[in-house]
């Protein structure tokens, strides 16, 4: 899908909840060996949200770090767009809250999406075709999770919170969008029942027929309508619900390390599901030097890729510093213990 | 006022956990033992005024003035419910002044009264928590110790109070509660136990917050010159003053001052035409701590800020030479049963001024004031009362 | 604080620091006023947002929590001295009792705050956090 006019990012934001749990910590209460975790799943510790905090608290922030980029006026925001698994309701979406939390309403179009760990994705799609077609001015998309890990799974030690937002419009920008491929199956690798509160997966099954296959098509979907191979990328991000799964991904789609690793935030964070791949976006961006271009593909259970490839523009350095930089919100951190942990997830139950 | 007001008749109920009473039980046992205590049958009493905070939510009852009137067999005389918070009993006092110096009624009974009990410790604690501003500090969490705490930690910061300043009202107020038969808690208190006392709201622990109770008082008031035909003591009512205050604390100049207090005692001492120095006893509103060391520095005791050192030297005791301070254990020891309260530090003021307080006794006291505030602040009644002869 | 429409009314208060101004004497006040205290009838009041940012005026630590509140306690409550001048009443969140005092900056963040029970509104607003970042 490559779009008919100009079309990209004029403002990004993310935010992490400065609280984290170790691998240690956990693995200490089940009676795991936190050496055999750290190193299959190749993380360190998790973000874990406060008792004030949700999924719509973490968008909110990360949509004002993202305004705060863009220097545009809110109420010039056509349409929110919010991706999350864990909304604080099942029907009320959180966008109209990030609307009216940032001064967007009355005059805009709003919707939540659900789409596992790419429905921040879906959004930046649905925003870009609004603004392309000259439907709005501005779109702001957004994935933001508090992900659920029952007790005991292994889930435990990944699922995070965090979020990052993006403001879409023509103008102004500091990554223009070349395109987006998208690959789509009814692939049922993971999913949550309704009043359930946490997910299931199906094991190894979430592996080849689904993150590699859906993330590998749609990577190649979208080199292939842009006519680039991996070497045309200076960054290649991918979704990150382990250390090791968006390395082999990139490594298979020929992609080298130094393309794949300053993207990297799971070891640091855990897998904060709609937020995944984009705060690795966000890392990159965080660094990216004008002219660069960026690979970034999501994945979402049930299942889905969504493929971009962005080129960084001069605008981005006079814009960085007007946010806090990922990087400080990956230093701002403090440890809880598992019982803490377990006061935490009482109310959101995640 | 149009002519002299004179109390002559006063009653109350132990206050405390009154499992066995209930709201009609506590208000009947008070309004009886004022009526005996002025000699009365109940007939001469034209009006009523009953100061009740939140019967609404205490036993889910409102319209309580039809109630009272009632259960009292005083219908149909008419009866007022009056609300202010914590203030609810001192104000129905003030309505039932103003209701006689006007000239419009000559025997008027003034009660209070509340029945905490009936509902859940954190029930109570939360419709406590209504005399404070619902949408702009109860919805962030803030429960009322912690307005005071606030208060507290302001004054520290401004005045140099220390913690152990903020123990010394308790202990002297428990200490004379020993001596009050209707007193809730009837045992001494000391500075180590306040302070390792479980902690409410920082830098307030549980020895610092008087407590849920259940009570009731009454007081009956007349003109002046109708006083002897009921009681060879009566007390003249010097003054009766009010203020009023923003609801909520960030509203406030300054929240180290109840600027109300400031006002009402203002008001109250030129009607009086008395100094600060020249209270003998006086009967302040301690709900917490805190507010006991900022009530005497706004009523004129002692000097903004010095009021902690001045607990240090004793200044407020029974038988120190300053004015001495919740000779009846105050809110904190005495319990608070918040719309009778305001009422029962007017009958430990009368008994006082009467020289029929026991071991409680002030000595040689002739002029007596009341302090009884709603909420942090937002009301403030003071009333000064002095010997008939 | 129960009633979904009184909360509605004041969302533009809570999720955006909206306070008002008396275009007369110039005082800012928040929570909004419809009267200005000192002009009264001759006061003018506009709508003005707030930056967020002050300092802590004096605080607590909440230990026995109301109701909707368990499990949060213990937690700080503040009133804070906004830049504009006005007193606000909020949480500190994401920090110990310990690393804040009266005078600590702070800044504000978007926060769930309480909710009407399991399956009642949800009420966000703007609390406090220390201010972190070097500008």
């Amino acid at each position: 899908m490559i779009p008919d006019g100009r079309a990209g990012i004029v403002g990004y934001g993310a935010y992490v909840p400065r609280y984290r749990i170790k691998v240690e910590e956990i693995a200490s209460v089940w009676g795991e060996d936190p050496e055999a975790i750290k190193s299959s799943l190749r993380i360190e510790e998790k973000s874990v949200p406060s008792e004030t905090e949700d999924s719509a608290t973490i968008a909110v922030e990360a949509a004002r770090n993202a305004l705060s980029r863009a220097g545009i006026d809110p109420s010039d925001i056509g349409a929110i767009f919010v991706g999350s698994e864990s909304p604080p309701y099942a029907v009320k979406p959180t966008a109209t809250i990030v609307a009216a939390a940032i001064g967007a309403t009355p005059d805009l179009t709003a919707a939540d999406y659900e789409f596992a760990c790419k429905a921040g994705t879906t959004a930046i799609q649905t925003c870009t075709g609004l603004v392309v077609a000259g439907m709005i001015d501005y779109g702001l998309a957004i994935g933001a999770d508090t992900a659920q890990g029952a007790p005991g799974d292994p889930l435990e030690y990944t699922a995070a919170a965090g979020g990052a937002a993006f403001i879409i419009g023509r103008d102004n920008l500091v990554a223009e969008l070349e395109g987006t491929y998208s690959y789509t199956t009814d692939t049922p690798d993971f999913w949550r029942r309704e009043g359930q509160p946490y997910p299931r997966h199906g094991g190894r099954f979430t592996g080849a027929p689904a993150y590699f296959k859906h993330i590998i098509n749609a990577a190649r979907g979208l080199m292939e309508e842009l006519d680039l191979s991996p070497e045309d990328f200076d960054y290649a991000v991918f979704h990150q619900p382990n250390g090791k799964f968006p390395r082999r991904v990139g490594q298979k789609l020929g992609f080298k390390p130094e393309q794949i690793e300053p993207s990297i935030v799971v070891d640091r964070i855990g897998n904060t599901y709609s937020g995944s791949s984009l705060l690795g976006f966000v890392r990159v961006l965080d660094q990216a030097e004008p002219g660069d271009r960026i690979l970034l593909v999501s994945y979402g259970s049930g299942a889905g890729s969504d493929a971009f490839s962005f080129v960084v523009t001069d605008r981005i350095e006079e814009v960085r510093e007007r946010a806090p930089l990922l990087e400080e919100y990956l230093r701002d951190r403090v440890y809880v213990t598992y019982g803490e942990y377990a006061k935490m997830k009482r109310k959101l139950k995640f | 006022m149009n002519r002299d007001v004179a109390i002559v008749g006063v009653g109350m109920t132990r206050f405390g956990e009154l499992w066995d009473k209930s709201f009609d039980d506590l208000f009947v046992e008070a309004g009886l033992e004022a009526l005996e205590d002025a000699g009365m049958s109940g007939d001469e009493i034209e009006a009523m005024y009953v100061g009740n905070m939140s019967a609404g939510r205490f036993i889910d009852q409102e319209h309580v003035a039809s109630l009272i009137a009632d259960r009292s067999g005083l219908t149909p005389i008419p009866c007022t419910r009056v609300e202010a918070a914590c203030a609810s009993g001192g104000l129905a006092v003030r309505q039932a002044i103003l209701a006689v110096a006007s000239g419009m009624y000559d025997v008027v009974l003034a009660g209070g009264v509340e029945k905490m009990t009936d509902v859940t410790t954190e029930e109570a604690t939360a419709t406590l928590a209504t005399a404070a501003d619902q949408e702009w500090e109860a919805f962030h969490g803030v429960t009322f110790p912690a307005l005071y705490a606030m208060i507290a930690r302001r004054h520290m910061h401004e005045y140099g109070t220390t913690r152990e300043h903020l123990a010394l009202p308790p202990v002297k107020n428990h200490r004379n509660a020993t001596k009050n038969p209707k007193a809730q808690f009837r045992f001494e208190i000391t500075v180590e136990q306040v302070i390792e006392s479980p902690l409410v709201a920082d830098p307030l622990r549980l020895l610092d917050c008087s407590p849920v109770s259940d009570g009731a008082a009454a007081v009956i008031v007349c003109p002046l010159e109708m006083a002897r035909e009921f009681t060879d003591t009566p007390i003249v009512v010097r003054a009766t003053a009010q203020a009023s205050d923003s609801l909520a604390l960030h509203d406030r100049e300054d929240i180290t001052t109840l600027r109300a207090t400031v006002e009402a005692a203002r008001s109250a001492y030129r009607q009086a035409g008395i100094e600060p120095e020249d209270v003998d006893v006086a009967e302040v509103h301690d709900c917490f701590s805190i507010a006991e060391l900022v009530a005497v520095e706004d009523l004129g005791f002692v000097e903004k800020g010095e009021s902690g050192e001045a607990y240090h030297e004793g200044m407020f005791e029974i038988d120190s030479d300053h004015v001495a301070v919740n000779p009846s254990g105050g809110l904190k020891a005495k319990g608070h049963p918040v719309g009778a309260s305001g009422v029962a530090q007017v009958v430990e003021i009368v008994e006082q001024l009467r020289g029929e307080a026991g071991k409680r006794q002030v000595d040689g006291a002739e002029i007596g004031l009341t302090h009884n505030v709603g909420g942090s602040g937002g009301t403030v009644v003071v009333h000064i009362f002095e010997r008939g002869d | 604080m129960g009633g979904v429409p009184r909360f509605w009314r004041s969302i533009d208060n809570r999720y955006r620091l909206v306070g008002t101004r008396c275009e007369n004497c110039g005082e800012v006040y928040f929570p909004p006023r419809v009267v200005c205290p000192k002009c009264r009838r001759e006061g003018e009041m506009k709508e003005v947002e707030l930056s967020g940012r002050g300092e802590i005026y004096t605080y607590s630590v909440v230990r026995v929590p109301p109701e909707g509140f368990e499990e949060k306690a213990p937690y700080v409550v503040a009133i804070v001295k906004l830049e504009e001048g006005p007193l606000v009443t909020g949480m500190i969140v994401d920090c110990d009792p310990g690393e804040i005092d009266i005078g600590t900056p702070v800044e504000a963040t978007f926060r769930r705050v309480s909710e009407d029970g399991e399956d009642g509104v949800i009420y966000y607003s703007l609390e406090f956090r220390p201010v972190r970042r070097e500008e």
